[in-house]
């Protein structure tokens, strides 16, 4: 796999690419998702890239309805509501991350420990394009 | 296991003010701030100089962003004379002024000063909801806000585990509103001095008032379960909830400990200072405790010899009513999952075993997040000398008491405990 630094400015591109990517240190095996470029379990900073199945549980949620400006920008308010949450991929590494494809108004029924899978939301154009890590229910 | 720690010097608290917290339109930071200082002035016993006062330590979130103007520390130490003097600004988000403390103490610690002004101030509430939000937001962790998370939607994450994990349920979570709206009354600088039934009151008043339908509710809960009275903000997390948008600043004055008794007969000794880092949501391995908090207590504790059983009332970041249960069983108050049953049996009731946030708490007594760290142990000041009043804790010989501050998402956590000897 081609090498880009172990940064948070590469896990955005990847997301752009519709990747979900972490790294693991070669040394110890440890696996961080968003990827770090130290080690913290053994200080170690040989790293590599490791592809996430983006396959996990959702392990927290919110329904979000005072939304701060730029969710607000993508149409989202105190009537449209909408869900973030925590999820807890393999190997036990968790993400945070929009939840997509729940009822944000009925947050009673979304459950934690839901199976969830990736999803790439992207909104805007050209340079402007952003993409958001997200999980819908599996 | 704890480690051991101690200071150079002993460091006392031997005055301190606050301003009334609160949304201003007529006050701005620095009268606020001069509000704060003029109450610590009469509060020293035996008076003193202000001339004597050697530097500034003062904690500020995001005057940046909410005032769009920086750089607080001289302003405030020109406004109350200080200037030539050395001021330093300390940011830790909501638990800067808690950070300044610590800073003060340290100062005095090492011997370089042996009186400091330490204090705190913000400035909210003249942007929008939306914008404080936004404000709020910036100290998240970067892929929490990237994502759409703002701070009560944070915290509503961390109920919705500690429920599951729990069994615990909004219920419960009204529970700990009910009790420090029920405090929030007797603080005469309360933002909110109202009890659930007055704030039921006040709503069946403006009804008849207005003409409009008016409501009625059998009960606190089935107030706080009206999602007309009480609207979701970030579920689980509604209005009653969540701390308000709040203006506000206080300050302490700390001395070397062997100069107390010049200033007072009635001094406080810093016997704990512990401070803690968190990796935010994703990173926590279990989002039902807080890291930084349980290393802030370990220091804490480490340093005074004192356990969770000898802490007799405790000022506790109730930012969010999760928040203040999480914090209670992290500070060893109470066994993990057992807090909110705590709660509900009245236990941190003022005239329980275990008082928790007897001036209202972050909920009543307002957050204005730069002033809140100091704002508490001016509190824990209140109390132990006897001074607060009709919240008075009913407890006979009150010695030891605590204040927890909480910055960010769980980034930055203090724990605090003075004794009066």
């Amino acid at each position: 796999m081609e090498e880009r630094p172990f940064s948070d400015i590469s896990y955005e591109q990847y997301l752009k690419e519709e990747k979900l990517m972490g790294s693991r240190c070669r040394k110890c095996g440890a696996l961080f998702v968003p990827p770090r470029s130290i080690c913290i379990k053994c200080f170690g900073s040989e790293m590599e890239w490791v592809e996430m199945k983006g396959e996990g549980q959702l392990h927290a949620f919110t329904c979000i309805t005072v939304a701060p400006p730029f969710m607000m920008a993508q149409g989202y308010d105190r009537k449209h509501p909408y869900c973030s949450g925590v999820v807890e991929l393999e190997g036990g590494v968790k993400v945070d991350a929009r939840i997509d494809g729940v009822d944000a108004t009925k947050p009673e029924d979304i459950k934690i420990g839901m199976p969830v899978k990736v999803k790439f939301l992207h909104w805007g154009e050209g340079e402007n394009r952003e993409t958001y890590l997200a999980f819908e229910p599996a | 296991m704890q480690k051991k720690r101690k200071l150079g010097r002993g460091v006392a608290v031997v005055g301190a003010g606050m301003s009334k917290f609160g949304m201003f339109r007529d006050k701005d930071s620095k009268d606020l701030f001069a509000e704060a200082f003029g109450e610590m002035l009469t509060s020293v016993d035996k008076g003193f100089d202000p001339n004597d006062i050697e530097a500034l330590y003062l904690g500020n979130f995001s005057n940046d962003f909410f005032m769009h103007q920086s750089h607080w520390g001289p302003i405030i130490s020109d406004l109350i004379g200080l200037a030539p003097k050395p001021a330093t600004r300390t940011e830790g988000a909501c638990a800067s002024s808690a950070l300044a403390l610590r800073e003060g103490v340290f100062a005095i610690a090492s011997g370089f000063y042996d009186i400091v002004l330490v204090g705190g101030v913000e400035e909210m509430s003249k942007r929008s909801t939306e914008e404080v939000a936004e404000g709020l937001a910036l100290a998240t962790v970067p892929y929490e806000g990237r994502v759409g998370f703002t701070f009560p939607g944070v915290f509503g994450a961390l109920a919705t585990a500690y429920f599951a994990k729990y069994g615990a349920s909004r219920e419960h979570l009204m529970n700990v509103t009910i009790k420090s709206h029920s405090n929030a009354p007797l603080n005469p600088k309360a933002q909110f001095p109202y009890s659930i039934e007055d704030m039921m009151t006040m709503k069946i008043e403006g009804a008849k008032k207005k003409g409009k339908p008016v409501p009625h509710w059998d009960d606190e809960k089935a107030f706080l379960r009206d999602p007309s009275a009480n609207p979701v903000v970030a579920w689980p997390m509604h209005l009653y909830d969540c701390c308000p948008i709040s203006d506000g600043a206080a300050c302490m004055l700390l001395v070397g400990e062997e100069l107390a008794r010049n200033f007072t007969d009635n001094p406080l000794y810093v016997v704990g200072i512990g401070q803690g880092s968190g990796k935010g949501l994703h990173a926590a391995a279990d989002l039902t405790t807080m890291e930084a908090t349980k290393n802030a207590a370990d220091e804490a504790y480490g340093m005074s010899g004192l356990k969770p059983e000898d802490i007799q009332f405790s000022e506790v970041h109730d930012c969010f009513s999760i928040a203040e249960l999480i914090h209670i069983e992290d500070l060893g108050f109470f066994k993990p999952g057992q807090g909110y049953k705590a709660v509900e049996e009245g236990l941190t009731r003022r005239d329980g075993p275990m008082p928790i946030n007897t001036s209202g708490g972050l909920k009543c007594k307002g957050h204005p997040v730069g002033a809140t760290g100091i704002g508490q142990l001016f509190e824990v000041w209140k109390q132990l000398r006897g001074e607060a009043g009709e919240r008075q804790v009913p407890k006979k010989d009150l010695r030891i008491g605590a204040a927890h501050n909480l910055g960010g998402t769980g980034g930055t956590c203090t724990f605090t405990i003075f004794e009066r000897r």
